[in-house]
């Protein structure tokens, strides 16, 4: 997750202080893994370095004065470019389940079984995520939804693997 | 490997409703069935999985009593399906068992309610109190508004789930759905499972449902997978 960009695209609702940000921040893309302040602050001097935020005003509290950030004309545009570019596709190759079936077909181990098994841990991950959301908001829909789909795509090269153990046997034993 | 005896977790009742065991069953040179097991409980939905050609939909025919097996034998809450005549199977399809398929298979000449309530009326229930059963089953699946339409008049989505309600109205016992959102996208096929495990659920109904997507066996309690004619239980080899 880019914070960064985040951080700007919450910027451009409003100026905020640091604190505020954050808790927007956990709020809507933590999921469960809410930022450090460490992170936070050291986020925003590279946006305030780059010339993407600016402090907007200074207030003093009890403890240290607190700054409100927002936004610049460079930062909304870093935002807007960032939002245009499509991410890297991830090569998403299951190694370590390659690595475990190409093992078991050299030692002559069962290796539709460790397929099998995978699947079924896939297909219980998807039951709880279409349970999930079943009782979520659309956010939480949304964010299933991607993770469902992931697991669908490991679920058909699981599938396609198993389809051609034998064909992969051959190679692994010449 | 192939016996799936024990009773999933989480369920009440100690014996399957229905069970098959051992069951063979050729088409010409092809073995759709070599030695198949599976049990299904009271109120759970098992997703039958496998690749094309590895017997599902033949398991599901098997047991829903409409393909009589080679050998072995299927029997339904006490009783031998494979010993009763085609008319006793046939009765017991049309009472107990209810049916959604791929492209639903509604009548065409007649209006969605008329669809919904041919089940009742097949078994003798007067037109008003077919009609009225079948359109709190349309409410439920959120097609009521749709009664007076044809099957050729509405869409993948709501036709499949007329076929929903169509399936729910007798109120039978277990469900037999062969893939049935194969002909629908994604959206449309998601809001159909979720009406139908949420109204099956409701309705005490067990569901048996062939599915070669993952996304729809997700809806599933659990899954049995059906490779080259034989059933796997995943769940107890993890």
């Amino acid at each position: 997750m880019a914070i960064g960009q985040a951080f700007l695209g919450l910027l451009e609702t409003g100026p905020r202080h640091g604190y505020d940000l954050k808790r927007a921040y956990d709020q809507r893309f933590g999921q469960g893994r809410p930022l450090a302040y460490g992170q936070v602050y050291a986020t925003l001097s590279r946006l305030l370095k780059n010339g993407l935020v600016e402090v907007d005003g200074i207030e003093p509290g009890d403890g240290p004065e607190r700054k409100r950030y927002a936004v610049t004309d460079a930062g909304v545009t870093d935002m807007a470019d960032w939002l245009g570019r499509p991410e890297k596709p991830e090569p998403y190759l299951q190694s370590t389940l390659y690595t475990k079936v190409v093992l078991a077909l050299l030692t002559e181990r069962p290796a539709a079984e460790i397929l099998d098994v995978q699947r079924a841990e896939h297909l219980r991950l998807m039951r709880e995520l279409t349970r999930r959301k079943a009782t979520g908001d659309l956010a939480d829909q949304l964010v299933c939804d991607h993770a469902l789909f992931h697991l669908e795509a490991d679920l058909r090269w699981l599938e396609l693997t198993a389809a051609r153990l034998d064909q992969l046997a051959a190679e692994v034993r010449r | 490997m192939n016996a799936i005896s024990e009773r999933p977790a989480g369920l009440a009742t100690p014996l399957p409703l229905l069970s098959a065991v051992d069951l063979h069953k050729s088409f010409g040179p092809t073995n759709a069935l070599a030695g198949a097991e599976m049990h299904v409980w009271a109120g759970e939905v098992v997703a039958v999985m496998g690749p094309s050609g590895s017997g599902k939909s033949t398991m599901l025919h098997c047991l829903a009593g409409i393909v009589p097996p080679d050998s072995g034998h299927v029997s339904y809450d006490g009783r031998l399906l494979t010993g009763m005549s085609d008319a006793e199977r046939s009765t017991l399809r049309r009472t107990e068992f209810g049916f959604v398929f791929q492209f639903g298979q509604l009548v065409p000449e007649l209006s969605c309610l008329e669809n919904v309530a041919l089940p009742l009326r097949l078994t003798g229930v007067r037109r008003r109190e077919a009609e009225r059963r079948a359109l709190e089953w349309m409410a439920r699946l959120e097609v009521d508004d749709l009664g007076g339409k044809r099957p050729g008049e509405v869409s993948g989505g709501q036709g499949q789930r007329i076929a929903v309600a169509r399936s729910l109205v007798t109120g039978p016992r277990v469900i037999f759905a062969d893939e049935p959102t194969g002909a629908l996208d994604s959206l449309n096929g998601e809001r159909v499972m979720q009406l139908f495990t949420a109204a099956a659920k409701e309705s005490g109904a067990a569901v048996v449902l062939v599915t070669h997507e993952a996304r729809v066996a997700a809806y599933s309690d659990r899954e049995v997978v059906v490779r080259d004619g034989r059933a796997l239980n995943l769940e107890r080899m993890g």
